[in-house]
């Protein structure tokens, strides 16, 4: 049995409108304040104060990015170690790299093989030096480039979404934000706020991980590629912690369980956070298949292991968060990232470089670059709407370091499906070929299409206790969620399903959405949901499920994520 | 050390939370008086002495007949500019918040609020309050005099030392503006319960009652204590319970004197809109449920067999 | 007519927030917000803003005292609908308390000359209950606190007031200080127009000089409460665990009268 036998209801056609008359015209309209939306927010800033009459004819709201949540990052997440090159190159010199809001240098570094009672220093991969780059919050870089895209001319507009696309004659218009005040059954509420139907002459898709207007544009303009995509899911938490730790670790091995049968794919990471704070998190490939598998329980097993415990000893929790991240890499990229009147940048567009645990600094590059095509064409006086207009996109990713970086990595990450030894052994013989051996392209298969299996994994999770190991509601009120209790539910997944899917997802839910529901007969059950829980970190729609944007302001407030 | 009470009273009796102060005031030594602020209210004064007031001050006035601050700010100005006092201590409501503040102002002297405790030290006053949603308590003091003290409701019981007081009246003249507001329709005392924000007992039920007719016996033991029905957000979502009686995060913050858990597992979600309650009683039937770990008594069984029970000892017990 | 809205800004979501050991006060360095019940009054303000059709068109303004960074969280409220904000930022204003704000926010409202003060129920910050009624004095204008429903007619105001024992309704004349409970409306999302319009609006910063309010009548220096010192919440005591036998009900019933709770 597998999730995808039970596919939930949704068609890409309900988020697509046509255009109508425009309530709000902008320029350039880019979804969501990432680095990659907020990238091109700035190059394109850049671009118009060199370009007065163009910024004039471009309107009162030359640049415009939307954002779901409540400011921009509150929504963002990662580890991270951040390559600073791709923000060099877009501040060109205005800004010293002491001025990014990094933590600090990565000086040090380990990778560690854990079992359960010991921690092996292994030989750093090749593709994991981090030497010149720096540990960061990805909520924090994104509050700061939202200031200074905000000094660069963009008009920054939080707690909107982007609901539907706006299609006419075949060309993208703009987009249709999201409706708020509705209540459960989706009735209008006393406060109810219509979404507005935004007119741009670009739109920029930058909504990271399952991107939601992403997935619709794919499907429209058929730019899906050969390979689906796939996800893993990461959860992470920061600790204020008693003694500041000296590098970056990695870590590989317990708690996942190497043998190939259980695909899982993943790891840990451990970064300081300055003096007083360090990030720890778990990621693992959501092509697993054990239904008992829950990565927010497998991070509070890996924070017993004596190597981790000895970290945060005499520390204190302060945030938590999930996330997916994109992992077919080249594989699973879209045909092209461009459509008449559309761009596709960031992790939404897959720009992750797995076995580097590096998607930033494309996010940011992809982003600039989308910022020059659209501004060429705008220049030109075209339309960017016209066929092939926004081509120079995709030329110009295609001759850059993220092609290259990608096209290099791209089938270590299928290899690693054949279980850890093997996939150790075929990682290294690709970085040392520079992605020559083996030949060819390996397939990535859809994470929700693996066969089901059941092991008594949830036995080996530890019980919380409040101080080193937590439960997930505490977590998602640590998110700082406050969802609406009666806000309609943006989760679409089937509600009959068989026992074992309702407990895989169960357990893959980081914020305790999920539950095994009443009996529903045949020996299926129903699926018990709790949207107002729910992180946005996109598993379900991995899985078998499908995320839609909730109203805008809803989910968590990240600051340290 | 002088000190000065603030009585109010209600449909012909002292408020029990401002003979609650008085006693403490007594109990703290010194000079301790009171003031009773009303229409037909001197009849009232003399109890006061019971609770330990060694003078009572009376403005009988039919312009004090509504329950309305800013008249009392001026009667109060009046008798604390001419009687030396230390302190002013208030018993918190709606009306007392009010008139502690506009005399705060009106005197230029400290209001610590939200009190939780008062104390002498080096004979002076001294309070304490919870900050941060009760996880942090904040030891306050006042750098001038008088001192305004607004004390948290239910904070302090009325304790009798037998005494009597004399009864003082006095009358304060009425500023223009405190005048300006009048009562058009006075509250009555509701026939039903009381509502969860004013009530000193609330009953909860949570999913472990099984199904939406399980708030049947958490209203039954509701009634027999005299208190408010409140529901978690887990069974306000399923449609067991209006969202109005919903605590927790993202219903109401609630903080009676007693608070009874049936079948509620007690995550941080609910937990932050009640754990400033006095006391608190947990009824699950999961050992493990988080709310044990902060109930002052946790009742680890089967609700549908407790409830009742505790519902009819609970009424036996009250009539006794 | 002109309506004044006093709003708070304040520490963000609660999990974040922490006490400064040093100043043993609410840390205020992090991020902050607009304070959410001071939301309702916006609304309450827009709702009567829009209700008046009389010939001179009213205005929304809102007043804070705060740092600069508040400016940017009052945005909101201009989001909403409102036309204005005054902020009074001034570092010798940090560390006031309720005497020393209300000196200060009464001061800037005299400067705007408001018909109607509408304030929220309480702060989020736990800060600040009340502050409405020491506001009105000093302003010398009538008070009407804690109401859920509020109506203006033939220049009077009147509200439902929420106390312990059920409604009052209470009328005065304008100008006057209302406080909202946040019973009283359910704010409006801003729309997205509103939220694009929000920073041309204009915001105005003012010092304590520009209101006339000396140094030393704010700050700490114009407060007249103190902190002395920070403790943990007095122990909740180790829970009483017991395990039904039957006899959890009396159990239960001794426990409560031994507390006085019955």
């Amino acid at each position: 049995m597998r999730p995808s036998d039970y596919p939930p209801s949704f068609s890409p056609a309900e988020f697509i409108a046509a255009p109508g008359e425009a309530e709000i015209e902008v320029g350039v309209l880019i979804v969501g304040a990432g680095p990659a939306g907020l990238a091109c927010a700035i190059r394109l800033g850049q671009l118009l104060e060199g370009a007065p009459e163009l910024a004039e004819r471009l309107g009162d709201v030359p640049v415009a990015v939307l954002e779901k949540g409540k400011q921009p990052g509150s929504h963002l997440l990662s580890g991270a170690v951040v390559n600073p090159s791709s923000l060099r190159k877009l501040f060109d010199g205005r800004v010293k790299t002491s001025d990014f809001p990094f933590y600090g240098r990565v000086e040090h570094e380990a990778v560690y093989f854990l079992t359960p009672k010991r921690a092996l220093r292994i030989p750093k991969p090749p593709t994991m030096r981090n030497h010149g780059n720096f540990v960061a919050s990805l909520s924090q870089l994104g509050r700061w480039l939202a200031e200074q895209a905000e000094d660069a001319g963009a008009t920054i507009l939080p707690e909107t979404t982007g609901h539907a696309l706006l299609v006419g004659d075949g060309r993208v218009r703009g987009v249709r934000t999201g409706d708020r005040g509705r209540g459960k059954g989706g009735e209008e509420l006393g406060n109810f706020e219509p979404g507005s139907d935004v007119h741009a002459r670009v739109t920029v898709l930058a909504e990271g991980t399952q991107g939601h207007l992403t997935g619709i544009a794919l499907d429209r303009f058929g730019l899906e590629g050969e390979n689906p995509q796939v996800w893993a899911l990461g959860v992470k938490e920061v600790w204020k912690v008693a003694k500041p730790l000296d590098r970056v670790i990695h870590t590989l091995g317990w708690p996942l369980r190497g043998g190939a049968k259980y695909r899982e794919f993943g790891g840990s990471f451990i970064y300081p956070m300055g003096e007083d704070l360090v990030t720890v998190g778990m990621v693992v490939g959501l092509d697993y298949r054990d239904v008992e598998l829950s990565v927010h329980d497998v991070l509070q097993e890996l924070k017993t292991h004596k190597l981790v415990r000895k970290l945060l000893e005499g520390g204190e929790r302060v945030a938590w968060g999930a996330k997916t991240i994109p992992e077919g890499g080249f594989l699973s990229l879209p045909t092209r990232l461009h459509a008449p009147g559309l761009l596709i940048v960031g992790d939404g567009a897959g720009l992750v470089n797995v076995p580097a645990l590096k998607g930033i600094h494309y996010a940011v590059e992809s982003g600039r670059l989308a910022a020059e095509a659209a501004f060429a064409a705008l220049q030109r006086g075209e339309s960017p709407g016209r066929r092939g207009a926004l081509a120079g996109y995709d030329a110009a990713l295609a001759q850059s370091f993220v092609w290259r970086d990608l096209k290099q990595v791209r089938n270590m990450r299928p290899a690693f499906g054949r279980g850890l030894l093997i996939g150790g052994a075929m990682a290294g013989a690709m970085t040392v070929t520079r992605g020559a051996v083996p030949p060819g392209n390996a397939r990535t298969e859809r994470d929700a299409d693996h066969e089901l299996i059941r092991t008594d994994r949830a036995k080996r999770y530890p019980a919380p206790d409040g101080k080193l190991t937590f439960d997930k509601l505490s977590s998602v009120f640590l998110s700082g969620n406050q969802t609406r209790d009666d806000a309609p539910n943006h989760l679409r997944v089937r509600d009959r399903v068989a026992p074992e899917v309702a407990e895989l997802w169960k357990r893959m839910c980081p914020a305790a959405v999920y539950d095994v529901g009443e009996e529903a007969g045949d020996g299926d059950v129903h699926v018990a949901v709790t949207p107002s829980n729910c992180v946005q970190c996109g598993a379900i729609t991995a899985k078998g499920g499908r995320l839609t944007p909730p109203e805008g302001g809803a989910g968590p407030e990240y600051k340290l994520t | 050390m002088k000190l000065l009470v603030l009585l109010e009273d209600h449909e012909g009796r002292l408020q029990k939370d401002s003979l609650g102060v008085l006693s403490k005031a007594a109990s703290l030594g010194g000079e301790v008086e009171a003031v009773l602020l009303g229409s037909e209210v001197e009849g009232l004064a003399a109890d006061a002495g019971k609770f330990g007031a060694q003078r009572v001050h009376v403005q009988d006035d039919v312009l004090l007949g509504s329950p309305l601050p800013q008249p009392r700010v001026d009667a109060l100005e009046t008798l604390v500019r001419d009687g030396g006092f230390d302190a002013v201590l208030f018993a918190a409501s709606v009306l007392s918040a009010d008139v502690a503040a506009g005399l705060a102002a009106r005197l230029d002297a400290g209001l610590n609020y939200d009190l939780t405790d008062l104390a002498v030290e080096d004979g002076k006053l001294v309070g304490k309050r919870p900050a941060l949603g009760d996880s942090v308590y904040v030891e306050v003091g006042w750098s001038s005099e008088p001192r305004l003290a607004l004390v948290r409701s239910g904070t302090f019981e009325p304790k009798e030392s037998g005494g009597s007081a004399e009864v003082e009246k006095f009358e304060a003249r009425f500023q223009d503006f405190s005048l300006a507001a009048t009562m058009v329709e006075q509250a009555h005392e509701e026939s039903e319960g009381p509502s969860i924000e004013d009530a000193d007992v609330i009953v909860a039920g949570g999913r472990g009652l099984g199904a939406p007719e399980g708030f049947a016996q958490v209203e039954e033991l509701a009634k027999a204590l005299g208190g408010a029905v409140a529901a978690t957000r887990a069974v306000v979502d399923a449609g067991w319970y209006p969202y109005a009686a919903q605590v927790g995060q993202t219903g109401k913050t609630v903080s009676p004197k007693l608070y009874v858990a049936v079948g509620i597992s007690g995550a941080i979600q609910h937990k932050v809109g009640m754990q400033s309650s006095g006391l608190i009683v947990a009824i699950n039937k999961d050992p493990n449920a988080p709310i044990f770990e902060y109930a002052d008594l946790g009742v680890v069984g089967d609700l549908n067999e407790i409830v009742p029970k505790l519902t009819e000892l609970v009424r036996a017990r009250k009539a006794a | 007519m002109k309506i004044a809205v006093c709003a708070k800004y304040v520490p963000e979501a609660t999990a974040a927030r922490r006490i400064d050991p040093e100043t043993k006060r609410l840390d205020r360095s992090g991020e902050g917000a607009l304070n959410q019940f001071d939301v309702n009054a916006v609304e309450e303000a827009l709702k009567v803003k829009e209700a008046d059709s009389g010939a001179d068109a009213s205005e929304v303004v809102i007043v804070s005292v705060g740092p600069e960074r508040a400016l940017e969280a009052m945005r909101r409220a201009l989001a909403m609908g409102a036309d204005r904000v005054v902020l009074v930022s001034d570092e010798a204003a940090a560390g006031s308390d309720l005497v020393a704000t209300s000196r200060v926010l009464a001061a800037a409202l005299e400067r705007e000359g408001a018909d109607l003060v509408l304030f929220g129920q309480q702060a989020s910050d736990g800060d600040g209950a009340v502050l409405w009624a020491a506001v009105a004095d000093r302003l010398q204008r009538p008070l009407i606190s804690q109401v859920a429903e509020l109506t203006l007619a033939d220049g009077k105001v009147r509200g439902k007031r929420q106390t312990e024992y059920g409604y009052d309704v209470i009328e005065a004349p304008l100008p006057a200080v209302i406080a909202v409970s946040d019973a009283i409306n359910e704010p409006r999302y801003p729309s997205l127009k509103g939220i694009m319009g929000a920073k041309k609006k204009p915001q105005e910063t003012v010092s304590l000089a520009d209101l006339g309010v000396p140094a030393e009548e704010a700050g700490e220096p114009g407060s007249r409460t103190t902190v002395e010192a920070l403790g943990d919440p007095p122990a909740r005591g180790d829970t009483v665990k017991i395990e039904d036998d039957g006899s959890a009900a009396e159990k239960i019933v001794d426990f409560l009268q031994e507390r006085k709770a019955l």
